[in-house]
């Protein structure tokens, strides 16, 4: 199953106008508060109407502007989380999940909300209401109301941001273990780094409304704008560089990074030595020693000098300066055994593969 | 104590509440989901009782159910006698009088549902009637609750419009504000405090059942 999805659709600020097809599978929709995400889905649920375009999943028209076809949200038969969960806090877990199998006789309602309950582990609380149980057993209660009638496209709003990381991995688990089964198209909605990368195996990047790629490197490097957003997604360094030489046979090519000697080996792509290109590296890709390290498979061993350190959250935020500035992540215990501190030599250790070059637009 | 004007303000009472029960609760719930434009105009029809003297009130309401208004005509074809100064005047007069006690709570009520679970309720296949029965009523329950007991009390306790349309028959209109005001006017104090301590404590006792039975159930303080 595929849904093809083309939206378009005036909102305060500027105009949702997206088009693109989600195979059976994880897509993940991501992009910054505001830019049109939830609109998009709740276009696609059928509870906002597009000023145009045309929603399908395969033969199925749900909407489509030009014959004037608009099915009510239920005709659908796609599965909606919110953010919110928006579950009836005044039914039990069993009556929110039996509320829109309502028109199947009992028996086949009861076995379904029986084998819905067991796939997402909350048997033995369908008698509770919403308030009576944790964050995490809400989150999937509501995804046993949206699937239990056998959707054929799930939309999720942000559904896992509130809770901790433990739990939201235990539920995507459940949820990716489901879908196997099921293989239908999953929009996830999310502005959360960390699920991204738990679900993110194709990824749609929306601001203001249009989708402006689904690669987030290449975007990184075509639109100079973009910047924001694919540091927001983990690549912390990117890096202006010039391809040196390439090895088509090896698949792999070097660059020279803008104003310094380092060369660093990187996956090939199009170009001519001599091309402009830019690399992304996610800052914790990157491995630091303190003395110069021998016998790695890793290719790339650059020298450089700590310039800073400064603590964010669960990590420590080091910048080496190798000519120009590079960004590391690593944890307080390793700062405190290798005794790092500003001014101190070390060296870098890059995996070929953990560099993404990108040729210039 | 007038029992005859007791038993007349509770059965008119009665009679208002359920009504403006069945009446309100259509008027709220489209005074709160309509995207009418001109809905505004509507707000205030229906709250114009609150603002405007009753005396004011009862006075078109007597011209319109007069013997030479079409309305009084029509009722005095229909049941071969006038409409002013009957209780069925009484009735219609409470019913509009009261209509924004009942509609308010309601409409305030439905409009703090969350929209997000009137979607879920659509999307999941239920339709409009559908969400309303199982969704909408149930959480809106205390706004119901508050709606009919505040028709009930409004109407028991009202003066002026009674007087204005349906004057001061034993037994037909004189109901019991009316009564201590003629025991009052007739200075026999003792029927005066009987009759209304008996209302006092009746309106207490409601009340306090009322608000010992309306507690939610289902309480959820901050659940996400």
């Amino acid at each position: 199953m595929t849904l093809a999805v083309r939206v378009l659709k005036r909102l305060a600020d500027f105009t949702l106008d997206v088009s693109f097809a989600a195979a059976p599978g994880v897509t993940i929709v991501f992009g910054e508060s505001g830019s049109g995400k939830t609109t998009l889905l709740r276009c696609v649920a059928g509870v906002a109407r597009p000023d145009a375009g045309r929603i399908a999943i395969d033969d199925r028209v749900l909407f489509d502007a030009g014959s004037r076809i608009d099915l009510p949200p239920p005709r659908r038969r796609v599965g909606f989380v919110f953010q919110q969960l928006a579950l009836f806090p005044h039914l039990s877990a069993r009556d929110n999940i039996a509320y829109g199998v309502a028109h199947l006789d009992a028996a086949e309602r009861r076995s379904r909300i029986e084998a819905i309950a067991r796939s997402f582990r909350i048997a033995h609380l369908l008698d509770r209401r919403p308030a009576q149980i944790s964050g995490g057993e809400r989150q999937r209660v509501g995804l046993a109301r949206s699937l239990v009638g056998d959707p054929e496209a799930l939309l999720l709003d942000e559904p896992l941001s509130a809770l901790d990381h433990a739990t939201q991995s235990r539920i995507i688990e459940d949820l990716l273990r489901w879908n196997d089964a099921r293989q239908i198209p999953v929009l996830y909605v999310t502005h959360s780094q960390r699920e991204l990368f738990a679900l993110g195996r194709r990824v749609l990047l929306i601001e203001e409304g249009r989708i402006v790629g689904d690669d987030l490197p290449q975007l990184a490097m075509n639109a100079p704008a973009h910047e924001r957003l694919a540091e927001l997604v983990g690549y912390e360094n990117l890096l202006d560089a010039v391809i040196a030489s390439r090895r088509p046979d090896a698949g792999v090519m070097a660059v020279s990074l803008g104003g310094t000697r380092v060369q660093l080996e990187t996956p090939i792509v199009d170009g001519e030595v001599g091309d402009r290109v830019r690399v992304a590296i996610r800052a914790g890709d990157i491995l630091l020693a303190v003395q110069r390290p021998s016998g790695l498979s890793a290719r790339n061993v650059v020298p450089g000098t700590i310039a800073s350190l400064r603590q964010t959250g669960g990590f420590v935020v080091v910048a080496v300066s190798v000519g120009a500035e590079i960004e590391v992540h690593v944890t307080r215990s390793a700062v405190e055994e290798l005794g790092l501190s500003a001014g101190r030599d070390v060296w870098l250790v890059i995996k070929t593969h953990s560099c993404r070059a990108l040729a210039a637009a | 104590m007038d029992w005859a004007a007791i038993a007349l303000s509770l059965r008119l009472a009665t009679i208002v509440s359920i009504v403006l029960l069945a009446i309100g609760m259509p008027i709220a719930y489209w005074l709160t989901f309509s995207s009418w434009r001109g809905k505004f105009l509507v707000e205030a029809v229906v709250a114009l009782p609150l603002v405007l003297p009753p005396t004011v009130l009862g006075f078109y309401l007597l011209v319109a159910m007069g013997a030479r208004s079409p309305i009084g005509r029509a009722w005095e074809r229909w049941t071969g006698h006038g409409l002013a100064f009957t209780f069925e005047a009484l009735v219609i007069a409470s019913i509009l009088y009261s209509l924004p006690f009942a509609v308010q709570p309601m409409a305030s009520a439905f409009a703090q549902i969350d929209r997000d679970l009137l979607d879920a309720s659509a999307m999941l296949g239920a339709g409009p009637l559908r969400t309303f029965r199982r969704v909408i009523v149930p959480l809106a329950r205390d706004g119901i609750l508050t709606a009919v007991i505040l028709s009930f009390a409004h109407t028991l306790g009202e003066f002026g419009v009674v007087l204005m349309v349906g004057g001061n028959l034993p037994g037909v209109t004189r109901t019991v504000s009316i009564a201590i005001y003629d025991d009052v006017q007739g200075l026999d104090m003792a029927a005066a405090h009987q009759t209304a301590l008996a209302l006092l404590a009746f309106s207490f006792v409601t009340l306090s059942i009322v608000y010992a039975v309306s507690r939610k159930p289902w309480a959820v303080a901050t659940w996400r």
